[in-house]
């Protein structure tokens, strides 16, 4: 077993700094942070939902790939990058079946809140980890580290897809698994997902998302394709503003998970999708049974 | 299914207590207030005392949440003492109406009667063989408990502090109340409960029969002071639950063995309360029910007659109706009698419990598979609707019956018994019945 994280790459260790070099405006800001991500009422209640559907998937998969790993945590001896993981909502839910977690965000005072939220439990300390920096800063020391990689709600929130892939490649081992859950480009999603949710229903703050920004399954997965992955299950996914409440559909018009492999050959990105078994007709994954 | 593994519990309990009543409740726990302190300490106080699970309440409800958190414990009951029956008369005692239930050729068993003493024995000596995950705090009393915050704030501890009268103070992520009709939990935790007394006490002793028998039938009563029922616990014992005035519990106490003895015998067998009209009534209707539907009559049977009693069994304790209104808060929730309160005259009151114990056990286990956080409100939401769906309807039923028997006014005598012998003559409607109270 390597080394913990916290060994390994330069952390912030909150406690000292919490407990010394920070003043009391910055404290006051992380509380006002920390009551945001982590209010199950409050505007991030969506996000606290979905794990419902997020964490099934993520472990189902991970044990289908890996088999059962030890009774009462069936993600032990895992390692997974959550990329984005804001205030660390995900993150926990893994790291309590088992996992050793490390999750990363650009924004600092998420990774705060995260680490401040997970460190009253010793069970997620030992087994959560969090630093503040960018995937393709991390992708230069974490070569091939991970059994898997997340990356939820966040590829719609990306500049260049094709370098985020190439990064979550570089960090994967072998055989590892990449979920990605994001949200569909179409009309619907855009009355749905814009008009609706930012604006009318508030169910997300306003000028979160971009539509330009969106991809479709079809193209994500050619995307992926292209840069080394095959990609094993599609599923949609809806959310219920009445309810509060996400459940799994057929059609991937507005919200959708996948799982994606690593391929263990080199990419060859003409071949690849004409080749791959996987398809009846291109861009079509198989239905997640 | 998710198996706990590491499920830190820790369980407060005082020795078991009575025969055939439901158990009392179990010790409180008590904590100095936790001041939040250096980071150091909080750590290493939290490294060593913070549990999943904390339960508060080690009678048999209590118990069998710590074993079915840790998994299995019938088989021990089994080898102790434990009756099946195969049928069960009720009857009047204002008339000769009665109504019979049991599975057809009383071949199957119907359901078993269990000492509480027997089912808490079994329970513990489970519990030892989970020791790993589960540490029981026997004599332990609870002086506080310091609830967290709906949403974490820094530097505040997010868990229930439970702080014991020997100066340790818990941490949980889930305190769950089994600590009785008058629970602490409860009351702490602001939840308001919906209750009232009965003016009655329940006498509850173990009956010497005065003949060995079959013993497989429970008997019960409904005389008009409250019902009396006998319930079988070997070829030659049974157990006794009287439910009676306050004045006449004591009374009842206080009498010498052959005294009591006879005025068991007497409850059961004699028919002083009959009235005429509601003798004439319920003698016409039976003939018009047996023209109607031919098979549907049931003989009736005298229970055994009893010689003595256990020594050292009879004691009694207050009856009541409670029910709390939130079974639940943010890392709090409630099961048993601390959940609801019930009069013994149905023998639904440890039950509800046990059903909690399996509701909650689930609803537990799929959060953990889930990696949820063990307090969080929303599977604690499920078992509450669930379980109050069922115990509602159950609870208004055994309070409506104790109602509706406790007078002999003519009226309400003449509904009963035309009532009990309707409902004696649909097979349909006691299979319901049947089945709902084994759920």
């Amino acid at each position: 077993m390597t080394a913990p994280f916290h060994n390994r790459l330069p952390r912030l260790n909150l406690r000292t700094v919490s407990q010394t070099t920070l003043d009391p405006a910055e404290v006051r800001k992380f509380q006002a942070m920390a009551s945001k991500w982590w209010d199950l009422q409050g505007e991030f209640a969506a996000l606290h939902s979905m794990n419902d559907l997020r964490v099934p998937f993520i472990r189902d998969n991970l044990l289908n790939v890996h088999g059962v790993q030890q009774l009462g945590k069936p993600l032990a001896e895992l390692r997974i990058l959550d990329v984005g993981c804001g205030g660390g909502l995900l993150s926990e839910p893994l790291g309590r079946l088992g996992a050793d977690v490390l999750g990363i965000d650009p924004v600092e005072d998420s990774v705060r809140t995260a680490e401040m939220h997970s460190s009253y439990d010793p069970n997620l300390r030992e087994r959560v980890c969090y630093q503040a920096c960018t995937l393709e800063e991390l992708a230069e020391e974490e070569a091939e580290g991970f059994h898997a990689v997340i990356a939820s709600e966040v590829v719609e929130h990306l500049a260049d897809l094709d370098a985020f892939a190439s990064c979550c490649r570089q960090v994967l081992k072998p055989g590892g698994s990449l979920f990605i859950t994001t949200i569909n480009k179409t009309n619907l999603s855009y009355t749905l997902g814009i008009v609706a949710a930012e604006q009318l229903l508030r169910i997300v703050p306003s000028g979160t998302h971009d539509w330009e920004k969106f991809i479709s399954p079809e193209d994500l997965e050619r995307l992926l394709e292209s840069s080394g992955f095959y990609v094993e299950a599609i599923r949609g996914m809806m959310y219920n503003p009445l309810t509060g409440v996400w459940s799994w559909q057929k059609s991937t018009a507005i919200n959708y998970a996948l799982h994606a492999i690593k391929r263990k050959e080199e990419p060859q990105p003409e071949q690849t999708w004409a080749e791959s078994e996987n398809l009846d007709k291109p861009g079509q994954a198989p239905s997640y049974s | 299914m998710f198996t706990f593994t590491k499920v830190k519990l820790a369980v407060f309990g005082i020795g078991r207590q009575c025969v055939a009543g439901r158990a009392l409740n179990g010790a409180r726990a008590a904590c100095r207030g936790f001041a939040s302190s250096s980071p150091d300490d909080e750590s290493s106080t939290c490294e060593n005392e913070l549990y999943d699970i904390v339960i508060s309440g080690g009678g048999m409800v209590g118990t069998a949440m710590a074993c079915s958190l840790g998994l299995g414990a019938w088989d021990h009951v089994v080898n102790m003492r434990c009756k099946p029956y195969n049928k069960m008369q009720v009857w009047d005692a204002c008339s000769d109406a009665l109504i019979t239930f049991d599975k057809e050729n009383l071949q199957d068993e119907m359901a078993y009667i269990v000492e509480n003493d027997v089912i808490l024995a079994s329970l513990t000596k489970q519990l030892q063989t989970l020791s790993d995950h589960v540490e029981v705090q026997y004599r332990t009393k609870v002086v506080k408990y310091t609830w967290p915050r709906p949403y974490h704030v820094a530097e505040s501890i997010p868990w229930v502090q439970v702080t014991l009268a020997n100066g340790k103070t818990l941490h949980t992520k889930l305190l769950i109340g089994a600590d009785g009709p008058n629970s602490m939990v409860r009351r702490e935790s602001g939840i308001p409960t919906v209750q009232w007394n009965y003016d009655q006490s329940a006498v509850v002793a173990v009956l010497h029969l005065s003949e060995p028998t079959e013993n497989n039938v429970a008997w019960q009563r409904f005389l008009p002071t409250g019902p009396i029922a006998m319930l079988p616990l070997s070829d030659t014992e049974s157990s006794l639950v009287w439910s009676t005035s306050q004045q006449h519990a004591e009374e009842l106490l206080l009498l010498d063995e052959e005294s009591f003895v006879d005025a068991i015998n007497s409850a059961f067998w004699s028919n002083e309360n009959h009235s005429e009209l509601v003798e004439t009534a319920g003698s016409l209707f039976r003939t018009a029910l047996s023209v109607l539907m031919p098979d549907s009559g049931s003989a009736r049977q005298l229970p055994p007659s009893v010689s003595g009693i256990g020594p050292k069994s009879r004691v009694m304790f207050p009856l009541g109706m409670g029910h709390a209104t939130e079974y639940i808060r943010h890392r709090v929730a409630l099961i048993g009698d601390a959940a609801h309160r019930v009069h013994p005259l149905a023998g639904q009151g440890a039950n509800l419990g046990f059903g909690d114990v399996a509701c909650l056990t689930q609803v537990l286990s799929q959060a953990a598979f889930n990696g949820k956080d063990l307090g969080a409100m929303q599977h604690l939401l499920e078992y509450e609707t669930e379980r109050q769906r069922h115990n509602l309807p159950m609870m208004a039923a055994i309070d409506l019956m104790k109602r509706l028997y406790s007078t002999n006014a003519a009226p309400m005598v003449l509904l009963r018994t035309l009532g009990l012998q309707a409902t004696n003559a649909l097979p349909p409607l006691k299979e319901q019945i049947m089945a709902y109270a084994s759920k």
